[in-house]
């Protein structure tokens, strides 16, 4: 709880102060308002920006629904990074290990027959269990070679990309009658539920189960550190490797299991996608997903709480940054400005202090990354 | 003597041997007929027969494989390593290619072309992580050099647009020195960070401002530059002479830091700094402020990486235009063990396969475009896997320094 | 020249390091600087070096106050520093080491290494340090490492010459030899600050002796007079008992027994070479040796932690040559590491977890999957009291811990498991005289209970009072088997540094 109320504090402060520099921007770069000199207009135009921005992410049964589904990867492929920065690895791969996943997920969910209630738990596992093996590539070469996770997780991505754009060609995937990458349809049994399914004729509410299977995800991550033996060895193995090579405890094949996790993790969330939000598969599935997971997971410091708090901040600003950009001619991507500041803000607690003047002891999240070597 | 690590690091060149002389028995001896590869702009061009050269260089690398599983070749190991990775990059062009021909001259004088950015960015990484900080920012900075060069060379022109982009660079190499060293931020998120910020502000700026004032995107890009003399060299002189100004200006970057950091009193402080800074502390060396500077250096470089994309190909600046290239460059810092000239190599490998899967990817080789698209990948992660087991990092680079 | 240091007070968050600290040198003479470790006497010297800014007090030179903003004054000022953990850079030649920071240049910044080379081939010279300007840092040995620090120090035309520690890492002879360099700088006018815990050292080479403790001046000693125990009462503020107390050893059946054992590092090094010995219940094996030969790498070897390349170990008559380090550990074999920072603890993690780091598989704190957190704390709980670990709450980080308790986690941990054989390397390795009293009696307390101990030191004063038994490492062979009863501390010394003394005696078949 008292974490809970930290983490939420430092968000939150960290929040407003990208808020302001965003404004900022936003009126720096109204090149009309410059010209005419009219500047009540650019600053009426952050007004409604951000109205829109807040409304868009919480106002109203809609714009719940929208940043429960943006949350649901996020908080998914945010635990895919946080659990590998805690056994002292860091994840970049979470793009690739997505889309392992949710192939894996799309291809359970168009080709099995059965009940819903045996088809759904099925394919999202099936996710889970492609995402952990392509994980699983990195943790293996870096055990075996020593071969730099940052490294080939980004050639990992690359060539999932690829992989993916090839299958959904393949007669297997793609969509009868479509010349363009696109993939069957998930049968409707294998589709998550809807969350507000029972409103009806509320079809735009499209917020489905995976919110759940995230939040279960996310339990798991702290019964995983927290209670078990393993948990215990992967945050030893993390903070200090020799130490933990001195305990007995097997170094590489904990590499190989944090990154079967990770990859699990981000598998479930391209699950997710796969047979909640979209119903099928195309070359967009994963996005810039892989770098969203990183900044949730630095933002939540890689606690399990933090990781929700990070995930469903950026939901939200998905969310509304999408209405934004309809209400106003200010452009969506002004959300990845402010993700980057709140990083930025978090990761240096004496700017914030200095900003607001709180008083209060920061305590240090410790290094990422502690040079090539290891 | 010989220890149980490099024993099994030899054991794995072989097996890469054997691997390659699979590839090129299976695969590339499947296609009969002739490539041709035009050498010169004139047309002077070169036949070979794809199968049996496949079949020949197959055989080579079985033997190579069994002479370094058998009991290693020793000194000459890296050079037939180079050897060899030449003749199955030639096999693999003949398979390509057999039956049809393209212009070999153009691919590499491409290849040269395109290696400018990873080099340049890979340049400010050698210089970060040799002084002790680890730069995963560079990304961002050929982001945003790119962005600010188009703007900066649209409304004045080309030099001041260059310097805009440098400006740009070093703004950002600002921001990571004061996060990294003063406020001792873990360097990689504010690397991180700055990618972000540089990929958000970029695209919000490329619609908020460029999409509706076209004219502040749009620019004539340099020329190429014959060099006299040196561009007559037949076959070599197109490659290397007949260029933009900044494939010329990272060839000079390339020997002036390699010359700077192995021969001066910078590049002994800073080589220190990178070690072990506190022995050149206790010395009266000023690490803070060699960081800071170095930093700059650093950001002014990847600034002038940015600007090529605007300033040295294609006129114009389109969102996320650098796609990558700025962790390729990385790569390449990896690849090249942290020195400027193995770096620059590592830059040509990445560009080559840029170039190969631009030039031949729409000939029908009978297997799916997608897989010769991520070849370069592949290869990065094999060589990445086989390599950096051997390779030694600047010892304190991640290391935030304490004066104490 | 003549330097004072008048008030001198620095403050740390919750320590005060230095507490108003008075202290003079002037060329030609040598001060010793004693106290045990955390006594303050590095902080003081990092002030003098303009590492550390002093809260209250000031520097002065020749009677005038001057300020240290960085090393850079203090060098000017003429006061050079060879510190304790050697600030080289291991990639680096001689030369490059030596120069770095005031390079002699060509045009443009080019690095005129000629005549860096014959700068320190003159300062050798001069002061007969026999160094090769060209050899790489990395594959120096310790003693010669030090000359480069010298000679580093000598180039700057220093006055003032502190030496922090400096005969930790050396032999016996290498110590006379270093005696016989401090004599050839005062002889050249030049002042030393000599920072040691070594009673003996500075009563034998120092004019003055001024003790500290606590962060305070307690009193100074002349060494003409003053015995080593008085300065070591000075030292600790009570008696100090100065040889470890214990019964005579009773060895029985032989616990671990190593034959032939060969290391290779992984640059293709030969580490170890052909090292059979064994240990037996009940008796304490030491190993004497300067650092860095070999005896690091054995221990690694011994617990798991290192591939052996030749050879066999035995635990208890098990062959445990190709066993895991949890294997191990569970056949008995405790280990406190050389490093407790880098190896033996998790500092990031509480003293609970750390406590059980090396057992919690164990069937008592966890079900195989799920950890028994309650059973862990009590066990902490109990340990922090059996063991005077001090501290307020075991679920506090390891790292609030002070060192002394720090190691006392280690030994606790190691100790008050089920164990046939202790592998201690360096266990009181720079903590204060309480905590070492309190681990060198953990450890014969362990003997007398039947466990075999192998203790490996580069203290030889440790290694002669705590074995019944030593072997000393050279190059990485054992170079000899001693009865610490009967063998001199001259004999052993020689033996560390390679010779074979003439009429030995104490060598046990």
């Amino acid at each position: 709880m008292k974490e809970l109320i930290k983490s939420l504090r430092y968000t939150f402060l960290a929040l407003l102060a990208s808020l302001l520099v965003g404004a900022i921007i936003i009126v720096v770069t109204d090149i009309d308002a410059l010209k005419s000199g009219d500047f009540g207009k650019a600053f009426s135009t952050v007004f409604t920006a951000y109205k829109s921005l807040f409304q868009g992410s919480f106002w109203g049964l809609r714009s719940i629904s929208n940043t429960i589904t943006g949350t649901t990867p996020l908080l998914l492929s945010g635990l895919a990074v946080s659990v590998a920065f805690k056994a002292g690895l860091f994840n970049i791969g979470a793009t690739g290990q997505m889309l392992a996943g949710g192939m894996t997920a799309l291809w359970v969910g168009f080709t099995m027959t059965g009940p819903g209630w045996l088809q759904v738990p099925l394919a999202v596992i099936a996710g889970a269990i492609g995402g952990a093996l392509y994980g699983g590539i990195a943790g293996v070469l870096k055990a075996r070679t020593g071969a730099h996770e940052v490294i080939t997780t980004i050639m990992l991505n690359s060539i999932a990309s690829f992989l993916v754009l090839w299958l959904l060609k393949t007669t297997t995937f793609q969509r009868e009658g479509r010349p363009d990458p696109i993939s069957k349809l998930v049968v409707d049994e294998a589709r998550l539920p809807r969350l507000f399914g029972f409103l009806d004729g509320r079809s735009d509410l499209v917020a489905h189960a995976g919110f759940f299977v995230a939040l279960l995800a996310t339990f798991a991550y702290w019964y995983l550190l927290k209670r078990t033996t393993l948990g215990f060895e992967l945050r030893a193995t993390g903070l200090n490797s020799d130490a933990a090579k001195y305990a007995g405890m097997k170094s590489k094949s904990l590499t190989v299991v944090a990154m079967l996790l990770a990859g699990g993790f981000a598998g479930m969330a391209g699950a997710t996608e796969v047979l909640g939000t979209y119903g099928y598969a195309s070359t967009s599935l994963a996005g810039n997903i892989g770098f969203d997971a990183i900044a949730v997971a630095l933002l939540g410091q890689s606690s399990p709480i933090g990781t929700l708090v990070a995930a469903v901040l950026f939901g939200a600003l998905q969310a509304g940054g999408r209405s934004m950009q309809a209400n106003t001619d200010v452009p969506v991507d002004l959300i990845i400005v402010l993700r980057a500041l709140i990083v930025m803000f978090v990761a240096a607690p004496l700017l914030v202090k200095a900003m607001f003047r709180v008083k209060s002891q920061v305590t240090s999240q410790g290094q990422t990354f502690r040079g090539w070597g290891g | 003597m010989i220890s149980a690590e490099q024993k099994k690091r030899a054991r794995n060149v072989g097996y890469g041997y054997l691997g390659l002389a699979v590839i090129t028995l299976v695969i590339f001896s499947r296609r009969p007929g002739d490539a041709g590869f035009r050498l010169t702009e004139g047309g002077f061009s070169l036949t070979l027969p794809a199968q049996q050269f496949a079949y020949i260089f197959g055989i080579v690398f079985v033997g190579l494989g069994a002479a370094q599983l058998w009991r290693g070749l020793g000194k000459v190991s890296n050079i037939v390593l180079a050897l060899a990775t030449a003749m199955f990059v030639m096999s693999f062009l003949s398979w390509a290619t057999s039956g049809e021909s393209f212009s070999l001259v153009g691919m590499l004088q491409d290849t040269v072309s395109r290696s400018v950015p990873i080099t340049l960015g890979a340049l400010a990484g050698i210089l970060c992580e040799r002084s002790g900080v680890i730069n995963i920012a560079i990304e961002g900075m050929l982001l945003a050099g790119a962005f600010m060069g188009a703007v900066g060379a649209s409304l004045t022109n080309l030099w001041f647009g260059t310097i805009i982009a440098i400006l740009t660079g070093m703004l950002l190499a600002w921001v990571l020195a004061v996060f990294s060293i003063k406020y001792r931020v873990d360097q990689v998120i504010v690397g991180f960070a700055i990618n972000f910020f540089a990929l958000g502000i970029t695209s919000f700026l490329s619609f908020r401002v460029l999409v509706p004032n076209p004219d502040y995107n749009s620019l004539v890009p340099v020329m190429p530059i014959s060099v006299p003399l040196l561009s007559k060299i037949p076959f070599i002189g197109q490659i290397l002479f007949v260029q933009t100004i900044f494939v010329y200006f990272s060839f000079a970057a390339v020997a002036l830091l390699t010359w700077a950091m192995y021969r001066t009193r910078w590049g002994l402080r800073t080589r220190a700094a990178g070690e072990y800074p506190k022995a050149a502390g206790t010395l009266g060396v000023d690490v803070i402020r060699l960081r800071y500077r170095n930093l700059l250096i650093a950001g002014a470089v990847a600034g002038i990486g940015g600007a090529w994309w605007p300033i040295g190909t294609v006129g114009r600046f389109d969102q996320n235009i650098t796609g990558g290239r700025g962790f390729i460059a990385l790569a390449a810092v990896i690849f090249g063990r942290w020195h400027p000239v193995g770096a620059f190599s590592g830059a040509i490998v990445f560009a080559f396969a840029e170039a190969v899967r631009l030039k031949i990817g729409n000939f029908d080789t009978g297997i799916p475009s997608e897989f010769l698209l991520m070849a370069p990948y592949l290869v990065t992660l094999v060589v990445v896997a086989g390599f950096v087991g051997a390779s030694r990092a600047p010892k304190a680079a991640g290391q935030p320094y304490d004066e104490q | 020249m003549k330097l004072e240091l008048r008030g001198i007070t620095k403050k740390f968050p919750g320590v005060i390091a230095n507490d108003s600290v008075n202290l003079s040198i002037s060329t030609g003479e040598v001060l010793a600087l004693v106290g045990e470790n955390g006594a303050g006497k590095s902080t003081l010297m990092n002030v003098l070096y303009g590492l550390y800014k002093a809260d209250e007090g000031e520097i002065l030179v020749d009677g005038t106050a001057v300020n240290f903003h960085s090393p850079a004054d203090a060098i000017k000022a003429g006061i050079g520093m060879v510190h304790q953990h050697f600030m080289l850079v291991p990639v680096f030649s001689v030369a490059e080491n030596v120069v770095l920071g005031s390079e002699p240049t060509k045009r443009f910044g080019a690095l005129d290494i000629e005549r860096a080379r014959k700068q320190v081939r003159e300062v050798s010279d001069r002061y007969n340090l026999n160094l090769d300007p060209d050899a790489i840092v990395e594959d120096l040995p310790v003693g010669v490492r030090q000359r480069v620090e010298i000679v580093k120090v000598l180039l700057r035309d220093a006055k003032i010459v502190v030496f922090d520690e400096p005969t930790a890492v050396l032999t016996p002879s290498e110590i006379v030899e270093f005696f016989s360099i401090v004599r050839t700088l005062t002889d050249a006018g030049k002042g030393v600050v000599f920072i040691t815990h070594k009673l003996k050292e500075a009563l034998t080479i120092a004019d003055r002796i001024n003790v500290l403790r606590r962060g305070k001046v307690v009193g100074d000693a002349d060494p003409k007079t003053a015995s080593e125990s008085h300065i070591a009462e000075m030292m600790v503020g009570r008696p100090v008992q100065l040889t470890v107390n214990k019964a005579t050893a009773s060895p029985k059946q032989v616990v671990l027994d190593v034959k032939d054992l060969s290391i290779i590092d992984p640059d293709g090094r030969l580490i170890v070479e052909n090292v059979s010995f064994n240990v037996r219940a009940g008796e304490i094996v030491g190993v004497a040796g300067v650092q860095g030969n070999g005896q690091t790498e054995l221990v690694e070897a011994i617990s798991g932690l290192r591939r052996t390349s030749q050879g066999s170990l035995t635990l208890d008559g098990k062959d445990i040559t190709e066993a895991s380090p949890r294997q191990r550990h569970t056949l008995g074999m405790g280990h406190v590491p050389e490093d407790r920072q880098r190896q033996g603890l998790v500092t990031g993690m509480t003293i609970t977890e750390n406590l059980v780091l090396t057992r919690y598989h164990d069937s008592e704190f966890c079900n195989g999957f799920k950890m028994k957190w309650s059973k862990a704390k009590e066990k902490a709980k109990e340990l922090v009291q059996s063991y005077d670990i001090r501290t307020s709450d075991p679920d506090q980080m390891a790292s609030t811990l002070s060192g002394g308790n720090q190691q006392k986690v280690i030994v606790a941990r190691e100790l008050s498991r089920d164990i046939r054989l202790v592998l201690a390397a360096q266990p009181t390795r720079g903590i204060d005289v309480g905590s070492i009293e309190y681990i060198h009696e953990q450890i014969v307390k362990e003997r007398d209970s039947g466990t075999a101990i192998l203790i490996v030191s580069t203290e030889l004063d440790e290694v002669m009072a705590l074995s019944d038994r030593i072997l000393v490492m050279y190059r990485g062979k054992v170079v000899a088997d001693l009865d610490p009863k009967k063998a001199s501390h001259m004999d052993v010394g020689l033996y560390m540094a390679g010779s074979r003394p003439e009429n030995a005696v104490g060598v046990n078949s």
